[in-house]
């Protein structure tokens, strides 16, 4: 029994050792720096998924890439800044405001707003009319 | 007039779904828009795959435009379209680099040998960093390099004898003329 607890503490630790492209950080808060940054980055190859979440070649290499420029000292923006002189704003997943992102970054909320107008408008007409007994025939 | 309001919600919408259709037949929803579009291109210097003491740059090649193509022994689509470099697009004249992106030069040389060689130089990137400097992220793609070594126009993907015709010929005309940013 206990070799067998042994055996499967072995595997698990396996698998953990085995996590993707282990990068030597120096301590947890460089980790955590670089997990929240490449969470916010896109892959270019599978561009529905985060530069932390892909395992496309380029995207391990990115992800070198960004790691070194950490190493290096560089700030979070300059390596944004970095990916986007070559990959455009694109690879943000949290792109800038700026002319030709203004439908994207106000248009849901605008959108929310006009409903919100409608429903309002309804609800008010609703309220101003006489209550009156429901009709049991009436299919709700 | 407020009987019409979710008629024309209707419609506006039919009016945005239409627009999407139309918008894809034009646009590939993968292909980024690269950055480097009017402007010089990042900086390189490469061994050259079959003279591995040798290096060729950005500045070696200023003063001729070319086409530095970005392919792979890996990459399928680059083998749809070695035929059209050959046939198409070398024809055109212009001088055409080939990059071997995140490839190991002894495949690429393989690779060149079984299928024929194209290109006036090959250039190696095994390890894929002058391929992120120029943004490539999905090979083949294509660099059409003025002689001042500006960025005229990219293809994202292969070359097809249409696209040769309604993009790239085009381009090679204006050559001579200076950039004109989009």
């Amino acid at each position: 029994m206990k070799r067998f607890v042994f055996l499967i503490a072995l595997i698990f630790a396996a698998s953990f050792a085995h996590a993707i492209d282990p990068l030597p950080f120096k301590d947890r808060a460089e980790e955590v720096r670089f997990q929240n940054l490449t969470r916010v980055l896109r892959c270019l190859v599978c561009q529905n998924q985060n530069l932390a979440d892909s395992e496309a070649e380029l995207a391990v290499e990115l992800r070198r890439q960004v790691f070194t420029m950490m190493q290096s000292g560089k700030s979070d923006a300059e390596i944004k800044q970095y990916l986007v002189a070559r990959y455009n704003d694109f690879v943000l997943y949290d792109p800038p405001v700026k002319a030709g992102t203004l439908l994207l970054w106000f248009l849901p909320g605008v959108l929310v707003l006009i409903g919100a107008g409608v429903v309002f408008n309804i609800l008010r007409k609703k309220s101003r009319q006489p209550v009156t007994a429901a009709d049991p025939e009436e299919d709700w | 007039m407020t009987r019409l309001i979710p008629l024309l919600v209707f419609i506006a919408l039919v009016g945005l779904l239409a627009f999407g259709i139309e918008w894809n037949k034009h646009h590939e929803m993968f292909e980024v828009p690269s950055p480097l579009i009017a402007k010089p291109a990042p900086q390189f210097t490469l061994p050259l795959l079959y003279e591995p003491d040798k290096k060729l740059g950005r500045n070696d090649l200023l003063g001729e435009p070319y086409i530095l193509n970005v392919f792979g022994s890996w990459c399928p689509t680059c083998q749809d379209e070695h035929p059209i470099l050959t046939r198409a697009v070398k024809p055109l004249g212009i001088k055409l680099i080939g990059l071997d992106w995140r490839d190991a030069p002894a495949d690429g040389k393989r690779w060149l040998a079984q299928f024929g060689n194209p290109y006036d130089a090959v250039l190696t990137d095994p390890d894929g960093h002058a391929g992120i400097d120029f943004g490539v992220y999905m090979a083949p793609e294509s660099f059409l390099i003025d002689a001042q070594g500006v960025v005229r126009y990219k293809r994202i993907g292969m070359f097809t004898p249409e696209l040769i015709q309604s993009e790239l010929m085009p381009q090679l005309k204006t050559l001579g003329q200076p950039v004109t940013a989009k």
